[in-house]
């Protein structure tokens, strides 16, 4: 696993900052009505993003959930184009068709977005058994919620990933809710990582606001994985009842953790104060890209030369 | 030399495994011959990396074909039975037919669905159904049904070049269906009709197994003088609006006739567009013949009363003739 110096954890302090602030401008422009649809926001989970997709290479493909901004733009996703398409523009990752719950960036790895809670566990599935099959050593991320467990077909995927000894990583960022309803009131089942036992598939529930914490256990996982050992199934907790978990913000925390090893606190201000100028400068932008042109509505629904010939 | 359909498509099936090394097979039993024997021997000869046994997990297996397919596999996905589509259909619909379009056409989806359906005796109500006109209803898929052993065969190898996704119906009656493959025909291109019988009184539309059963009621309005000109989709999805253009303005009349229920039906698509936008064509009302709507019954006797045949058909010609 790579160690990190302290410039790769200044960097990923912005990372952090960057997906707060980035939510922050989706919120504030969702609630004035320039933001339509259903955008949800990764506030507060910034640190599971950022500690498994930093380590991830272009080449390996990600497929997100409805709460998925925070995981493109750490994958490395352009942050002007990811808010044009959360804002339907032009200029947007896809143009304007896909919106806030179906980001795609194919040439940054990002496969997917979903707006249907588990309809993400077997796309990724599919593409590890593709990486597989073309010999590549790349590997497929999934990320959902505990609210996918309730769907069938995250047992029919762990079991097929299972059998087949596929090169995914399922990270579940356990909030601890499933829509508005406590996790409590869906199952029986704690632990979502417990599910893991059953298939033979490799698992650990760890706290998943303390970034160094993320990025150790993501690394560890993501190295047995590129070894061809099969899948795993990481579970980030949030909630106050594990006991580790003495904070929830995420950024105070690896400030604390790096003012701990040294680090000057006005230093990583600075770090603030640039990032939020960064996120400013692609947010303006994005507000300020072309809308779509009305008259290409009917583009992509099928190859160019199809289109031709399709009319219902 | 006579092949019947099963054969054939293990042909097609084989040819395009041994020709891109990007098509694999996958499914339950697949790589055991499959529930109809139309895989079998396949693993033998190409492996069972390519030729791929799943559990029984469609909604699991459909997403893991379409992942598949977005990352340079061209997945020809085995779906037993028409009936078990409704567990895919979370993904058909919500993904593997809109990843085109909601990427803004950085991604595709080169994936083919095989799957049979409609009614072959005993089959009963939830192993007979005719379910193809709700894939109709979703943009970004193609929904192909080919009516004779080497339709099949082109159309099955067009569908897995076509790079879009398509769900390839197969009726369960034709499968000992039997004829000569012409070994040097063209593949047929997918979104064209064919003309299966050539007429000038009546043009009668159909698909997959009812075209067989149309060109045996054709014979027999052709005794009584009636010429029928058959159209044989192919494809339902797109329709080929043309073919069905040109030979109703010859006929003046036409009729669809499809296994599947009449509510909300294909038919029902292709009488409103006929309606549309060849109405100064037509001498008569556009008729359908279909199954009346009730679940396919298991006796025999049940099966038949509800079925509709070339009896059926030679019917409803005759009034539209009168």
């Amino acid at each position: 696993m790579t160690e990190l110096t302290l410039p790769d954890w200044k960097d990923m302090y912005a990372a952090l900052w960057r997906i707060r602030l980035f939510e922050g401008h989706v919120q504030r422009l969702a609630a004035a009505g320039e933001i339509l649809g259903f955008p949800h926001l990764s506030t507060g989970q910034e640190a599971v993003a950022v500690g498994v997709c930093t380590q991830l290479k272009r080449e390996d493909v990600l497929f997100t959930s409805h709460r998925g901004h925070g995981h493109v733009l750490a994958k490395g996703s352009d942050m002007e184009a990811t808010f044009a398409e959360i804002l339907g523009r032009r200029t947007g990752l896809c143009g304007g068709r896909g919106g806030s719950m179906h980001l795609v960036d194919a040439a940054n790895g990002v496969l997917g977005a979903t707006g249907v809670v588990a309809g993400n566990l077997a796309l990724a599935a599919g593409a590890a058994w593709a990486l597989q099959a073309q010999g590549r050593e790349n590997i497929s991320v999934v990320f959902f919620g505990d609210g996918a467990t309730g769907a069938g077909a995250f047992h029919e995927t762990l079991n097929l990933a299972a059998l087949w000894r596929l090169p995914i990583l399922f990270v579940c960022e356990n909030n601890g809710y499933a829509e508005f309803t406590s996790r409590e009131e869906h199952s029986n089942v704690k632990h979502v990582s417990s599910f893991a036992a059953p298939y033979g598939i490799a698992t650990q529930t760890i706290d998943g606001n303390d970034l160094p914490t993320v990025f150790a256990a993501a690394g560890a996982a993501i190295e047995t994985l590129r070894g061809g050992a099969g899948p795993y199934l990481l579970e980030y907790r949030s909630k106050e009842e594990l006991a580790e978990i003495r904070e929830k913000c995420p950024i105070e925390r690896l400030k604390r953790y790096l003012v701990e090893r040294g680090v000057d606190p006005e230093e990583l201000n600075a770090i603030g104060e640039r990032t939020k100028n960064e996120v400013l400068r692609a947010v303006e932008g994005a507000l300020e890209a072309p809308r779509p042109d009305p008259a290409t509505v009917l583009e992509f629904v099928y190859r160019a030369p199809m289109l031709a010939g399709i009319s219902g | 030399m006579q092949h019947t359909f099963i054969e054939i498509l293990r042909r097609a099936l084989d040819e395009e495994l041994a020709r891109d090394a990007a098509v694999y097979l996958v499914g339950e039993d697949v790589a055991a011959g499959g529930a109809f024997g139309v895989t079998r021997g396949l693993a033998q000869k190409h492996g069972t990396a390519r030729v791929r046994n799943t559990p029984i997990s469609e909604a699991a297996i459909t997403g893991l074909a379409t992942g598949a397919a977005l990352c340079g596999l061209k997945p020809v996905l085995e779906i037993m039975f028409i009936d078990f589509a409704t567990l895919s259909m979370d993904c058909l619909v919500n993904q593997t037919a809109k990843y085109r379009y909601m990427s803004g056409g950085q991604l595709a989806v080169p994936l083919v669905v095989r799957t049979q359906a409609g009614a072959a005796g005993g089959a009963a109500a939830q192993h007979s159904q005719s379910l193809e006109a709700w894939f109709i209803h979703v943009p970004g898929l193609v929904v192909v049904a080919p009516a004779t052993p080497a339709e099949a065969y082109g159309l099955l190898k067009s569908s897995i070049r076509l790079g879009e996704p398509v769900l390839f119906v197969e009726h369960k009656r034709l499968y000992t269906m039997k004829e000569e493959l012409a070994e040097d025909a063209a593949l047929p291109p997918i979104g064209r009709a064919r003309i299966a019988r050539p007429g000038t009184d009546v043009t009668l539309i159909a698909y997959s197994a009812m075209v067989q059963t149309a060109l045996e009621a054709a014979r027999e309005l052709a005794d009584a003088g009636i010429s029928t000109e058959v159209i044989d989709l192919r494809t339902l999805l797109p329709l080929d609006m043309g073919t069905i253009a040109a030979s109703v303005s010859k006929t003046h009349r036409a009729l669809i006739a499809h296994e599947a229920v009449l509510n909300g039906g294909v038919g029902a698509e292709i009488a409103a567009r006929i309606g549309a936008e060849l109405f100064d064509e037509l001498d008569g009302p556009v008729n359908r013949v279909g199954c009346p709507f009730a679940p396919i019954p298991f006796a025999p006797e049940l099966e038949r009363a509800l079925l509709p045949g070339s009896a059926d058909i030679v019917r409803a010609v005759r009034e539209m003739m009168e």
